[in-house]
C-alpha cells in the first residue's frame, strides 16, 4: 500500500514533502487538502490529525505530521540518495542545524510577507501599515542575508558540494514571497546561482510543477472569500501583526 | 579534546544540550556566555557563532549551533542510550515530529511569557498591556493542551516507554514560563506527572542543577541594572510590543 500525503501546494512545506517523494519515484497517493475553503478545519480531517495542519504522512496505520519528520522518514524508510541526509556526522549536522533554524526564521517570516500581500487587503479592504509592512520585509530580508551568510557561504548547496534536505527546505520557503510579486532574488546573484543549481538537480519540469499553484495565486483571496473564511481568519491575522 | 558547550542556563536550549551531555558522561567545557550581560554580541563568540545565539559548540574544527542539531550530533558521536533517539523508524519519527513542531509550537510561546512578565517590564520601566500578557498566555495554553492531547495521550512519555530527546526539549521549554511566576502544572495532573517521570529519568539533582539559574530569574531581574536591558530595546518592540 503506497503512502498517503495530505497536502496543499500553496503550502511551503506539502512542496517540499510533494518534490521529495516524487524525485526519488516514492509511490504516494495525493488527498488534496483544500486550505482556502478551510477543509484542514473539517470533521473528516481532524480524524488524520487533530494539529489541523499540512502535510500529513499516512504509511498503513502511521499517521506523521512536521514536513521535517516527514522528509527524514522518507529517506531513512525508502533509503534514498545519501546525499539528501548525509550518513557523515558533520554534514548531517549542518543540514539540521539549517532544518532547525529555518522554522522561526525564513519560515516565518516568509509566510508574514505572503500574507500581509495576498491576504490583508482583502481582510481590511487596504493595505498593510506600511510600517508593518517594512518591518515584516527588513525580517525576511534579514533571514536571506543570514541564508546567504551563514549557511550557503561560498558552497554549492547548504550541506556542501550536493543537494540536502536543507536546500529543498530552503527553496520552498524562499518561493513563497515570489508567489506574490516579492523578488526575492533580485539583486542576490548568489541566492540566484543556488536556486539555479538546486533547480536543476530537482528537475526543471518538477520544480515548476510543485511551484505552479503558488505562483499563480491571484484567485487565492476570492477563494477565501467564496468559502467564507474571512470571519474565520481575521483574528488569526490579527494576531500575525503582533 | 572535549567539546567546548557554549550556554547561558537562562536559556531553554541551552538546558537541553547541558542535561543531555551530563547525563550521558559526555566531557565537556561549559563556557558561560551570559546572554543578559550581551556576551553573545562578543567578538569571540561572533567566531563560535555568527548567528550571535545559544547554544553553540566546537568539537575541534567544528562549530555549530541550533540546539537539535547538537542533541542529535551528540547523540550520534557518542553512541548514547537507543532510548534518546530511537533507532525504529516509527519511534524517531515521533520525536523528530515533536522536536520540529515545537520551536514555533511551544518555545515561542514560553519565551514570549517569560519576556512579558520578566524582562520587559525592567527594560521599559512598565508592564505590558493586559491584553497582550493575556493574549500570550492563551497561546501557552494552547500549546499545552497539544502536548497533552497529541504529543503525551495515554503514554508516559512523547515517544512511548521511554524519555527521549522530545521531553527534554519539552520539559526545559515548559520550565520557562515558571521561571516567570507563571505556575503552568497547576490544574494540568498529566503534565504534572509527566514532569515527576521527566525529573526521575534525568535525575532530580541534574535537573534542578540545570533549573537553578532559570528559577531565580525573578530576583536576578529585580537586581539587574536596566540599563543592561537597552540593548535589547529595539528587539522588544518590534517582537513583542
Amino acid at each position: 500500500m503506497p503512502l498517503e500525503l495530505f497536502l496543499d501546494l500553496h503550502s511551503q512545506p506539502c512542496r517540499s514533502v510533494f518534490i521529495f517523494a516524487k524525485k526519488n519515484n516514492i509511490a504516494f497517493e495525493f488527498k488534496k487538502i483544500h486550505l482556502a475553503a478551510g477543509e484542514q478545519y473539517g470533521e473528516e480531517f481532524g480524524k488524520i490529525s487533530i494539529m489541523r495542519k499540512v502535510p500529513v504522512m499516512k504509511d498503513g496505520d502511521f499517521i506523521l505530521t512536521e514536513s521535517v519528520a516527514i522528509l527524514k522518514y522518507m529517506a531513512e524508510k525508502f533509503k534514498t540518495p545519501d546525499h539528501w541526509y548525509p550518513a557523515d556526522l558533520q554534514r548531517r549536522a549542518r543540514v539540521n542545524e539549517y532544518l532547525a533554524w529555518q522554522h522561526s526564521a525564513l519560515r516565518t517570516h516568509g509566510s508574514k510577507v505572503f500574507w500581509f500581500k495576498a491576504m490583508i487587503p482583502i481582510l481590511t479592504g487596504a493595505e498593510v501599515p506600511k510600517e508593518k509592512m517594512d518591518s515584516a520585509m527588513e525580517d525576511l530580508n534579514m533571514s536571506l542575508k543570514l541564508f546567504e551568510d551563514k549557511f550557503l557561504q561560498d558552497r554549492p548547496f547548504v550541506a556542501g558540494d550536493q543537494i540536502s534536505l536543507a536546500d529543498l527546505v530552503a527553496i520552498v520557503e524562499v518561493m513563497q514571497p515570489v508567489g506574490v510579486g516579492v523578488d526575492v532574488f533580485k539583486d542576490r546573484p548568489n541566492l540566484s546561482a543556488w536556486r539555479e543549481r538546486v533547480k536543476k538537480e530537482l528537475g526543471t519540469a518538477l520544480f515548476d510543477e510543485a511551484h505552479d499553484v503558488i505562483m499563480n495565486v491571484g484567485n487565492l483571496p476570492q477563494t477565501f472569500k467564496d468559502n467564507g473564511m474571512l470571519e474565520f481568519l481575521k483574528p488569526r491575522i490579527q494576531k500575525l501583526f503582533n | 579534546m572535549p567539546l567546548e558547550l557554549y550556554l547561558d542556563l537562562f536559556s531553554q536550549p541551552c538546558r537541553s544540550v547541558y542535561i543531555f551531555a551530563k547525563k550521558n558522561n559526555i566531557p565537556f567545557d561549559f563556557k558561560q556566555i551570559s546572554l543578559l550581560e550581551g556576551e553573545q554580541y562578543g567578538e569571540d563568540f561572533g567566531k563560535i557563532n555568527m548567528m550571535r545565539k545559544a547554544p553553540a559548540i566546537r568539537d575541534g574544527d567544528f562549530t555549530l549551533a541550533e540546539s537539535i542539531a547538537i542533541l542529535i550530533y551528540m547523540v550520534e558521536k557518542f553512541h548514547t542510550p537507543d532510548h534518546w533517539y530511537p533507532s525504529d523508524l516509527q519511534k524517531r519519527a515521533r520525536v523528530n515530529e515533536y522536536l520540529s513542531w515545537q520551536h514555533t509550537g511551544v518555545r515561542i510561546h514560553g519565551s514570549k511569557i517569560f519576556w512579558l512578565k520578566l524582562l520587559i517590564p525592567k527594560a521599559l520601566g512598565t508592564e505590558v498591556p493586559k491584553e497582550k500578557m493575556d493574549s500570550a498566555l492563551e497561546d501557552l495554553d494552547g500549546s499545552l493542551k497539544l502536548i497533552e492531547e497529541k504529543f503525551l495521550q495515554d503514554r508516559p512519555f512523547i515517544a512511548g516507554e521511554q524519555i527521549s530527546l522530545a521531553d527534554l526539549v519539552a520539559i526545559v521549554e515548559i520550565m520557562q514560563p515558571v521561571g516567570a511566576g507563571v505556575d503552568v502544572f497547576a490544574g494540568r495532573p498529566k503534565l504534572s506527572a509527566w514532569r515527576d517521570r521527566v525529573k526521575a529519568e534525568i535525575g532530580k539533582e541534574l535537573f534542578e542543577e540545570a533549573h537553578e539559574r532559570i528559577l531565580g530569574a525573578q530576583e536576578m531581574v529585580k537586581a539587574l541594572d536596566a540599563s543592561k536591558l537597552q540593548v535589547f530595546k529595539p528587539r522588544i518592540l518590534k517582537l513583542f510590543l
